[in-house]
């Protein structure tokens, strides 16, 4: 039966009888959720039924469920605390999810989708629209649930905001069969916190290994600190600069570690690994003490593995996932904790420090080595156009990048100065992630410039999000840098597939001033320097989403890069 | 060196553990040897004995990333203790009448048990380690094997102590529980599972 009752307020009535979609809304509004990314289907149609009666959830229909998957995981980066929501429907629906989900599982993204499944009775017949997500998800969610009792909704649910939000936080599936939705039961509110028997908090940072790191910097002649996501997402930017500080320790990044210390510090590198800053990678290379922070010390960190910190005596990994310590570089100390925990554990234990010698070393480097970019031909240079962009952005603008060569001339033309104000899927590299993703930053973030840069091949991948955008007036600048081919592809292929283009050619591309306008947006374009700035002007005092193309020389390559094959000090320059 | 190592794992007892389990292991690339599942004295946990063939490091590597699964409860490397790890064999043999006696008193010698007599096949029942399975199984083969199953080690540590409890939320619990720690000779790589 269902219950067709006007919905009261969250009340003083200690138990109702409500629907299993209803308790799933009122969950999600315990669990402080404002905005649900998703799109309605066979399966999900009871929670669809009760949404309008919870008008404290703002429902954004996207266009296309990965692009709802994306929107969800922009939401939870940009705003502290926060989890995203998606909902999908049942086969189609919930597999166009994966991408997203797992985008979202590699840099520990608190994601919840609730997807709609076919009624429990029928599981395991192939009845129309079923497939089994759980299945197809499970090496890209951090957990999964089938609900299979009316009775469960509220508890999963609750349960599912623990583990995405707590610890390495994740994307958390919860699969719901319709029938359960539209099943009534008696429910009580409640609030007492969750506790898993198989899921505990991490120990506090252990004592006698804080005053060994402590020691190893007090005797260290060459220390470096790397900072990844973990800094970010445990919000321990203040210890990592205060530690920095204390002991005169240099600090780079990775890519997703990128805000985590402010470039503009003169104690700052830059990204470090494969297309990290020359003197980064010279400094870690040089490093007799390296401590990894909140970071996992992929492939595109240590480009290749025998290269990476070849004279480092005392290699000290923090991170809060054990798996990630020893799972790549085998560390001399570890310390399984929140990146926060450990660095505020540290900093009493660690005496002041200089080492004038070191730091004067890396100073040259940081002179020999710079990023740079060359100008060429009277060609717009895909820099111009990031610097000009970033002369419109103050410390709290947040920008995106998609995948490839716009992703990394994002990350190293600009000082970003504030955690959270870099949004990129590092982890899975995931084209056509950056424009969904940054209509759920901008909905997060209403007061703040959002821009999201990318290329014109990964903007195509998710492009009928622009629909989404119009619709709901997200107020975000699109810059894409257009290349006309898959850029980062094509400079591989020159550089280490022979010189062999192939399929790597996009100058059939639409007419994106038309593209956009089609859909509603304000578009603009120019392959000219002198246009930049003043179409940069009118898209941020323009009220709205507005896209702009930008023509760039289509030469243009990613420098510095580390060959492939080659080690950390193999870094080719621009020249 | 690759070895086999023995996980004795405690899950919950819900639908789907085993399929996490096994896709995580699937996944990272790591080889079953055998896993067995079963129930234990508590209805709400199950306990999964894994024999696994790994590395050193890959080992460390699985049982870190098995204990990220939400669902698994605990989880103890038991390699090299002293345990109890015993495997059932059912092997029906070809046993025609003049060579029965011969084929009994060798199951006799290994403690197994003939558990089903046909005029010319018996099934036989033996548990043991896995080595002694395996000798048993060499012994049988030029009499005649004719099908055979096998399970894989289910084990437990001997001695007085339960080796792993369940967490009840107890700080002192928790403090016995934390170190199931692994460390690799060539670093600290220290992590609570």
């Amino acid at each position: 039966m269902i219950e067709t009752a006007a919905v009261t307020p969250l009340s003083e009535v200690a138990s109702r009888r409500l629907t299993g979609a209803q308790i799933a809304l009122e969950t999600l509004v315990q669990e402080g959720v404002d905005t649900i990314f998703g799109y309605p289907g066979g399966a999900n149609l009871w929670l669809y039924r009760w949404l309008p009666a919870y008008p404290q959830l703002r429902h954004v229909l996207v266009r296309h469920e990965q692009g709802g998957a994306h929107a969800a995981d922009g939401y939870a980066r940009s705003k502290r605390g926060a989890v995203g929501v998606v909902f999908a429907t049942s086969g189609p629906g919930a597999l166009n999810l994966v991408t997203g989900l797992a985008t979202a599982y590699m840099d520990s993204v608190p994601v919840v989708a609730i997807t709609g499944q076919v009624p429990s009775t029928a599981i395991g017949t192939d009845s129309f629209q079923e497939s089994d997500v759980i299945g197809s998800t499970m090496s890209v969610v951090k957990h999964s649930y089938l609900i299979t009792s009316v009775d469960d909704v509220a508890p999963v649910i609750r349960e599912a905001f623990h583990v995405a939000r707590t610890g390495r936080p994740g994307p958390v599936l919860i699969d719901f069969p319709k029938d359960l939705q539209a099943a009534a039961t008696e429910h009580v509110r409640d609030d007492t916190p969750v506790r898993l028997r198989s899921y505990l908090a991490p120990p506090p940072p252990d004592s006698a290994k804080l005053r060994r790191v402590a020691q190893l910097i007090r005797d260290a002649r060459r220390p470096v600190i790397l900072a990844g996501r973990g800094v970010i997402i445990a919000q321990a930017e203040e210890e990592l600069i205060e530690l920095a500080h204390l002991a005169s320790i240099p600090v780079g990044w990775t890519l997703l570690g990128t805000g985590a210390f402010p470039l503009q510090d003169p104690l700052a590198l830059q990204m470090v690994g494969f297309m990290g800053a020359g003197y980064t990678n010279k400094a870690v290379c040089d490093a007799d003490l390296l401590i990894m922070v909140g970071m996992r010390c992929d492939d595109r960190v240590t480009t290749r593995l025998d290269s990476f910190a070849p004279r480092v005596e005392h290699l000290v990994h923090i991170d809060i996932d054990p798996a990630e310590i020893g799972k790549n570089v085998v560390p001399h100390v570890s310390l399984v904790s929140d990146a926060g925990a450990a660095l505020r554990a540290l900093i009493p234990l660690v005496e002041p420090k200089r080492e004038h010698e070191w730091l004067t070393q890396i100073d040259q480097w940081r002179e020999e080595h710079p990023v740079r970019y060359m100008r060429r031909n009277g060609l717009l240079q895909p820099q111009e156009v990031l610097e000009a962009m970033y002369a419109r952005c103050n410390d709290e603008a947040i920008v995106l990048a998609d995948v490839g060569q716009n992703q990394i001339w994002a990350a190293l033309w600009f000082n970003y100065a504030r955690p959270g104000t870099f949004i990129n899927s590092g982890g899975t590299g995931t084209m056509g992630y950056a424009f969904p993703a940054s209509m759920g930053v901008k909905l997060a973030n209403p007061s703040k410039t959002v821009f999201c840069v990318t290329g014109e091949g990964g903007f195509v991948m998710n492009m009928q999000e622009m629909a989404t955008m119009v619709e709901n007036d997200i107020d975000v600048t699109v810059v894409i840098l257009n290349n006309a081919s898959l850029g980062m592809v094509r400079q591989f292929q020159d550089d280490f597939y022979d010189g062999v283009r192939s399929a790597v050619d996009l100058t059939f591309t639409p007419d994106f001033v038309k593209l956009g306008e089609a859909f509603g947006m304000k578009a603009m374009t120019t392959g000219r320097l002198e246009d930049v700035g003043p179409m940069l002007d009118a898209a941020v005092a323009h009220r709205g989403p507005v896209l702009l193309n930008f023509d760039i020389d289509p030469e243009a390559n990613v420098y510095p890069i580390v060959p492939l094959g080659k080690g950390m000090l193999d870094f080719v320059e621009a020249s | 060196m690759s070895q086999t190592r023995l996980l004795s794992v405690l899950v919950e007892n819900k639908p789907g553990v085993l399929q996490r389990v096994a896709s995580m292991i699937r996944r990272r690339g790591f080889n079953i040897d055998s896993l067995s599942v079963g129930p234990t004295e508590d209805e709400t946990v199950s306990r999964m004995t894994i024999a696994v063939h790994v590395g050193r490091q890959q080992a460390e590597q699985a049982t870190k990333q098995l204990a990220k699964l939400i669902d698994v409860i605990t989880i103890d490397d038991i390699t090299g203790m002293r345990n109890v790890a015993h495997e059932l064999l059912l092997v029906r043999m070809h046993t025609p009448p003049d060579r029965r006696p011969e084929i009994f008193d060798l199951v006799e010698v290994f403690r197994g048990r003939v558990v089903d007599v046909a005029s010319n096949t018996s099934i036989i029942e033996l548990t043991g380690s896995t080595e002694k399975v395996d000798n048993f199984i060499e012994l049988m083969r030029p009499y005649g094997i004719k099908e055979m199953a096998r399970s894989g080690a289910v084990a437990l540590v001997r001695g007085e102590q339960a080796r792993i409890r369940l967490v009840d939320f107890d700080v002192a619990a928790r403090a016995e529980r934390e170190p199931a720690a692994v460390t690799g000779a060539a670093g600290d790589t220290t992590g609570t599972v």
